[in-house]
């Protein structure tokens, strides 16, 4: 017992060893009665110290940029990035929404928010669509090849777009629909299926297969069984794969610069535009309020769904 | 499943039909797209195309401009400082973080909540943080000046030498909290009876972690860094954002290079090259990962 507490460095243990060594017949029964609480231990004050510095240090960005987005363009060239506003005022959050310029559109970030969301509700319907089916031929319906064409799929995740961008770039002009909005969809589409499909797959894959062969019995077919059974079932991971696809599609930078003109940028496109413009006088208020806005809705995404965004990017990480 | 034998095999083409036809999107994207795309752009950068793609071959002269320029070796030097900085700081900053949650903590879900937000983020959102927060003017380089310190500089967005530690720092803040949950998830995936049995043997808790628990976690560590290092080939927003690859071309990284060569200087035969690259630098990454994954056991 002695060695024990020599070679240890953290409390817990040593505390333990202590009691063990005190009282042997009761270490024998094991423990028994309440855990004794030691609140401030020197093991739990490095604990949640180093946790808090972390979660400090993480959550400052989030603190700049509202504290700067409330002040007043006098007061941030007095002050520094961290100083809090003396006088809140919304002015920036207008001025972002309603005035902010890119070339000659002075309009706003709402034009890049309203792209966002047209481009954003038919990828996710369309992406998370075929997902799901081609998910589910290749956990119930297999066929010869289809395990090729997934592990091609699921290695393709890993080429980073710049080399597949051009291709699709003259693909898309073939068919006439360079720089629309179908293109983009199309685009999200092909680069969200990788990770989705495994998603699906998996999911499908883990559902008992029973149910799959009693519904094949009574005669239901490929549609059917996906219809009236798969899709009821998989809806929380349906819930999932519209987390990762909302946040990762709104979050998108490179597809919207290449694959769309400028009046319909995305947000994330036209907030760069805004900020990084060389023209005019820095309004750092209003850059800050931009990039909230802009922020905004994965932020919201994120803290709402809370555990299932966790889930998604776990089955997204790792592999099946 | 759908292996049911009959004497009389009716054309193996027309077999789970439906199927097919559903499948037809993804074989069109891994066959079409994911290979045909890439098998295209290797072969292109043999060329000397420029506004449009042109099949003139002309050998590898397209590789040795790029290996002559001087932004290319630019951008490659910064991808790697980036990158192995990235990797080391993200693994043992991620470790430590699940390490430390694992320690059955109060607020465990606010903890999380907070470490993965930035997570959430774009690149784009991310980067122009940082730029204002190490701002020299009015960031961090500015508070400590005025807390006495007069001579201190500290100034990644626009000092050439440093700017690629500004961006390292924003792509930490962004990225940590990510491996943070897988390392937590791969520490709960720990037997208990490991913990036991090493504190019964009076192993003190840091050896533990070092010599069993990381051991143990071999295959975790594994995934997070194929998923770290192939996202770090692919940074181009958070550059764009923090630094537009600037000051000059201090902070210029290879995804930007493709970028600006195929869509802004018109060169496209420079982009295929340098396309080419990243793809090779992906595959001496994915290759022997997708060897031990796939290869060793078929899975069915």
């Amino acid at each position: 017992m002695a060695n024990v507490s020599t070679f240890d460095t953290t409390s817990t243990v040593v505390t333990d060893a202590a009691v063990l060594a005190t009282t042997p017949s009761r270490a024998l029964e094991g423990p028994s009665g309440r855990k004794p609480k030691r609140r401030l231990s020197r093991r739990n004050i490095i604990l949640y110290g180093t946790l808090g510095l972390a979660a400090l240090y993480y959550l400052l960005p989030l603190y700049v940029m509202v504290v700067t987005s409330l002040k007043g363009m006098p007061e941030i060239r007095m002050g520094n990035v961290f100083s809090p506003p003396m006088e809140i005022t919304f002015e920036p959050w207008v001025k972002a929404w309603a005035e902010a310029c890119t070339g000659l559109n002075c309009d706003g970030l709402s034009r890049g928010f309203w792209n966002s969301v047209r481009i954003l509700l038919p990828s996710v319907v369309v992406s998370i669509f075929i997902a799901s089916v081609s998910g589910y031929s290749l956990a119930n319906w297999r066929f010869k090849g289809s395990e090729l064409f997934f592990s091609i799929l699921i290695i393709g995740a890993f080429i980073p777009y710049q080399v597949m961008i051009y291709p699709i770039v003259i693909i898309l002009r073939e068919i006439g629909i360079y720089g629309t909005l179908t293109g983009l969809i199309i685009v999200h589409t092909i680069f969200g299926m990788p990770i989705l499909t495994l998603l699906f797959r998996n999911y499908f894959t883990s559902l008992p297969e029973e149910l799959f062969k009693a519904a094949r019995i009574d005669g239901a077919g490929f549609w059917q069984i996906y219809g009236r059974i798969m899709l009821p079932m998989a809806l929380p991971i349906f819930v999932v794969a519209m987390i990762l696809q909302v946040t990762g599609i709104w979050n998108d930078f490179l597809f919207g610069v290449v694959f769309t003109r400028p009046d319909s940028y995305p947000m994330t496109v036209q907030l760069n535009n805004i900020v990084n413009s060389v023209q005019g006088v820095k309004e750092y208020n209003v850059n800050m309020a931009a990039t909230l806005l802009t922020g905004a809705v994965p932020l919201i995404v994120y803290f709402v769904s809370g555990r299932l965004f966790v889930r998604g990017i776990a089955a997204g990480a790792v592999k099946g | 499943m759908a292996k049911t034998h009959q004497s009389a095999r009716p054309n193996q083409l027309f077999r789970n039909l439906n199927s097919k036809i559903a499948s037809i999107p993804m074989i069109f994207v891994a066959l079409v797209i994911f290979l045909g795309g890439s098998v295209w752009t290797v072969i292109y950068s043999f060329t000397n195309s420029r506004l449009l793609p042109r099949a003139t071959f002309v050998g590898f002269d397209q590789y040795e401009r790029l290996w002559g320029s001087a932004r290319w070796l630019i951008s490659i030097q910064n991808l790697a400082i980036y990158g192995i900085l990235s990797l080391i700081f993200s693994l043992v900053v991620g470790f430590v973080l699940a390490a430390l949650m694992d320690q059955k903590i109060r607020f465990e879900n606010v903890f999380r909540t907070i470490f993965l937000y930035p997570f959430a983020l774009s690149f784009i959102v991310t980067g122009l943080v940082w730029q204002w927060i190490l701002n020299p003017e009015f960031g961090i380089q500015h508070i400590v000046r005025s807390l006495g310190w007069e001579t201190f500089e500290f100034n990644p967005v626009y000092d050439p030498d440093i700017v690629i530690y500004g961006i390292l720092i924003a792509g930490l803040w962004q990225g940590t909290g990510l491996v943070m949950c897988l390392m937590l998830a791969g520490l709960r995936g720990i037997d208990e009876d490991i913990w036991k049995a090493s504190r019964v043997d009076g192993i003190p808790m840091w050896r533990t972690y070092l010599f069993i628990v990381i051991p143990m976690m071999r295959p975790v560590f594994i995934t997070t860094l194929v998923i770290i290092a192939s996202g770090i080939v692919k940074l181009y927003d958070l550059v764009v954002a923090q630094t537009s690859g600037g000051p000059g071309n201090a902070s210029e990284v290879p995804a930007k290079y493709v970028y600006d060569y195929m869509f802004q200087a018109q060169n496209l035969g420079q982009g295929f090259a340098a396309s080419t690259m990243m793809l090779l630098t992906v595959a001496i990454i994915i290759v022997p990962w997708a060897y031990l994954e796939f290869g060793g056991r078929k899975r069915g």
